[in-house]
């Protein structure tokens, strides 16, 4: 990050006091930083040759795929590919719903319950002292897979209720409440003028909450649209993203296209009106580098489950000057410093974010579930999953009346594809997946204003983690050329 | 036979591609039901004849999974039949063949519908060993369902 990046960051993160001529100088400053980006960005998305920026794309190249005896080894840690469905070897290709769980996970949570279970952050005794060490150890942990600050790290139930937590946060800076005695949250406060920006492509829970929040402090909901091939319109971009938006919500990457989306030039359109910037990471997490000060985001989310971790823990990172900035979202204990009758004055970032007893098991588990993927590496990872994916993108490609959304291009993108069978509805066509044991995702993917962006009420998805295989791909490639002709369709009609 | 091959019996691909009873009017009452997990809709209308007192035919649209589209277009094939052989469907009736419908389809596999009953419609006995498929099947007779609730419930 240059010094000017830097200035810009601060700048995003300071600069909302609805002062236009600081807001002004703010764009004028950083409008430099813009002009690295003058229409070179589409080139870039399109150029899969081009080398993507840190942290915003598969690697592809620089590491090798795993071997096959790697791939073996990784795939013999998930007890659950072993089973059969439906008499067949199960192929898990529904990561991007849910990952599954290495035995080492598992042992991790079950070990603290057998072992060290207590209330954290409370207590005296040697049970409790244990208890609070192996979570806050958890945070260390996400915190250092992030690069980022231990006291950036939230957890909290799932993805989802991060992002609520941020929005409801400002919504109630919005009218006029901060943490306790402290002001600091005023500037963060959305008003009618103000504009949030979303995408058209974003999971539900990185769109309602903000839908919500502009219902509730008579902020605007503009969202940059995509075009037919899912990628998004950055002219239009351009134009929304200006003086009145206050904050950006956008996914790290599609969860129905499996694109990257172009962060290079969303986050300076951003950072140059001084909005705060969003990043939904769910889908990227398990797939890319997370770097979220590399990549200037002011709040990132992800989920524990889709990296290989337990449910019911989700991560919020945030800028440390920002969350002990926002007010919180539940109240409780464990979140105060001092109470009486009237009211509570509020601890910093995360204890104020984290009231009740917190997700200890769910914390420790995703914490080996970081180890577990950094040992494998993220950039190995990507590198497989890339193979993976070029050959089921190749294969989908070859089989007639198949319609992928989005671009079919492997890169910049993840291991996923979310495709249309004509004349058969998703529901039926992953019937036919699930008949030979293959696992794969139909319906909406909780974005339906994409799918009725690209035409459609549903499609398959096939997703892809660290232990998918050639051998998957093909088997998945080969049943859903079965799809048609067992619903009698011939390759040339439709219906 | 495969479960798939029971799941999806000719006649119920042939329903799905050339469903029966669609076509509603305008202002008639209706009951509309989706599926929120696959995004299956159907918008069902009861018909009655000129008493009040029984079901002349069911009128539906919608969109879909085979299943859920076949379900209704055979629903609407048993009412049409019920009442070519004037023996047209009571509340009381139609309440009935709904709940069997429903046990049947949440039997895993266990209960069968009984084909002098459910006609054609029996064929949908292959989805009740797909969980996740059954709220498709029931679509169609949820809707007629809260038709008939709506009404002030079967009499008594």
């Amino acid at each position: 990050m240059t010094g000017h990046d830097r200035a810009c960051a601060r700048l995003g993160g300071t600069a909302r006091g609805g002062i236009s001529a600081q807001r002004t100088s703010g764009r004028a400053r950083c409008a430099t930083r813009r002009s690295e980006y003058p229409g070179g960005v589409t080139s870039l998305a399109a150029t899969p040759a081009a080398s993507p920026p840190a942290g915003h794309a598969a690697a592809t190249g620089s590491s090798a795929p795993f071997t096959s005896d790697e791939l073996a080894s990784i795939r013999s840690q998930f007890p659950i590919l072993g089973r059969e469905v439906n008499g067949h070897p199960l192929a898990y290709l529904d990561s991007a719903a849910t990952a599954q769980k290495p035995l080492r996970v598992i042992e991790a949570e079950s070990a603290f319950y057998r072992e060290s279970n207590a209330a954290v952050h409370r207590g005296a005794h040697t049970l409790a002292g244990e208890a609070t060490e192996l979570y806050e150890d958890a945070r260390r942990t996400v915190a250092a897979f992030l690069a980022v600050d231990e006291n950036e790290v939230v957890f909290t139930s799932h993805a989802t209720e991060a992002l609520n937590l941020v929005a409801y946060a400002l919504g109630t800076a919005s009218i006029g409440r901060g943490a306790g005695a402290s002001a600091a949250a005023a500037p963060y406060g959305l008003h009618a003028g103000d504009e949030i920006v979303v995408t058209e492509l974003e999971h539900h829970a990185n769109l309602i909450p903000w839908q919500e929040l502009a219902a509730r402090t008579g902020a605007t909901l503009r969202y940059i649209p995509v075009h037919d091939d899912g990628t998004l319109d950055l002219d239009a971009a351009a134009s929304i993203i200006g003086d009145r938006t206050r904050a950006l919500a956008l996914a790290h990457v599609s969860n129905v296209t499996g694109a990257t989306l172009p962060l290079e030039v969303l986050v300076p359109l951003a950072r140059a009106v001084g909005a705060l910037v969003v990043l939904d990471a769910c889908q990227a997490a398990p797939h890319l580098a997370l770097h979220p000060r590399e990549l200037d985001v002011d709040i990132a989310v992800f989920s524990g489950h889709k990296l290989y971790g337990p449910t019911g823990i989700g991560v919020l990172y945030g800028r440390a000057e920002l969350l002990n900035a926002l007010p919180p979202f539940l109240y409780g204990g464990s979140m105060i410093t001092t109470v009486t009758m009237e009211r509570a004055e509020y601890l910093p970032s995360p204890q104020r974010f984290e009231p009740g007893t917190p997700r200890i098991a769910q914390a420790i588990g995703l914490a080996e579930a970081v180890r577990f993927v950094s040992e494998l590496g993220l950039d190995r990872i990507a590198a497989s999953e890339h193979a993976l994916t070029e050959r089921m993108l190749a294969g989908l490609a070859r089989i007639p009346k198949i319609r992928v959304l989005g671009q079919p291009s492997p890169a910049p993108r993840v291991g996923l594809a979310s495709i249309v069978v004509d004349g058969v509805h998703a529901h039926d066509a992953g019937q036919v997946l699930d008949e030979v044991g293959i696992a794969a995702r139909v319906g909406h993917h909780c974005a339906q204003p994409l799918h009725r962006r690209f035409g459609v009420t549903a499609s398959l998805r096939l997703s892809l983690g660290v232990h998918s295989t050639a051998d998957e791909v093909d088997r998945a490639l080969a049943a859903v050329a079965s799809i048609r002709p067992f619903f009698g369709l011939s390759e040339g009609a439709t219906s | 036979m495969s479960g798939l091959e029971q799941l999806y019996q000719q006649i119920i691909i042939d329903h799905s591609k050339h469903p029966h009873g669609v076509g509603l009017d305008a202002g008639e009452e209706t009951s509309h039901q989706r599926n929120p997990v696959c995004g299956d809709e159907i918008t069902l209308a009861l018909r009655w004849d000129a008493e009040g007192a029984h079901i002349d035919s069911v009128a539906w649209e919608g969109a879909g999974c085979s299943i859920s589209q076949a379900s209704a277009s055979l629903l609407a094939t048993l009412a049409e039949e019920s009442a070519d052989e004037g023996t047209a469907w009571t509340p009381d009736e139609l309440t009935a063949l709904i709940d069997e419908f429903r046990e049947a389809l949440r039997s895993r596999g266990a209960t069968p519908l009984d084909e002098e009953r459910f006609g054609d419609a029996a064929a949908l006995s292959g989805v009740s060993k797909y969980v996740a498929r059954v709220k498709c099947a029931m679509l169609a007779w949820v809707a007629a369902e809260d038709l008939l609730q709506r009404r002030g419930g079967p009499a008594a």
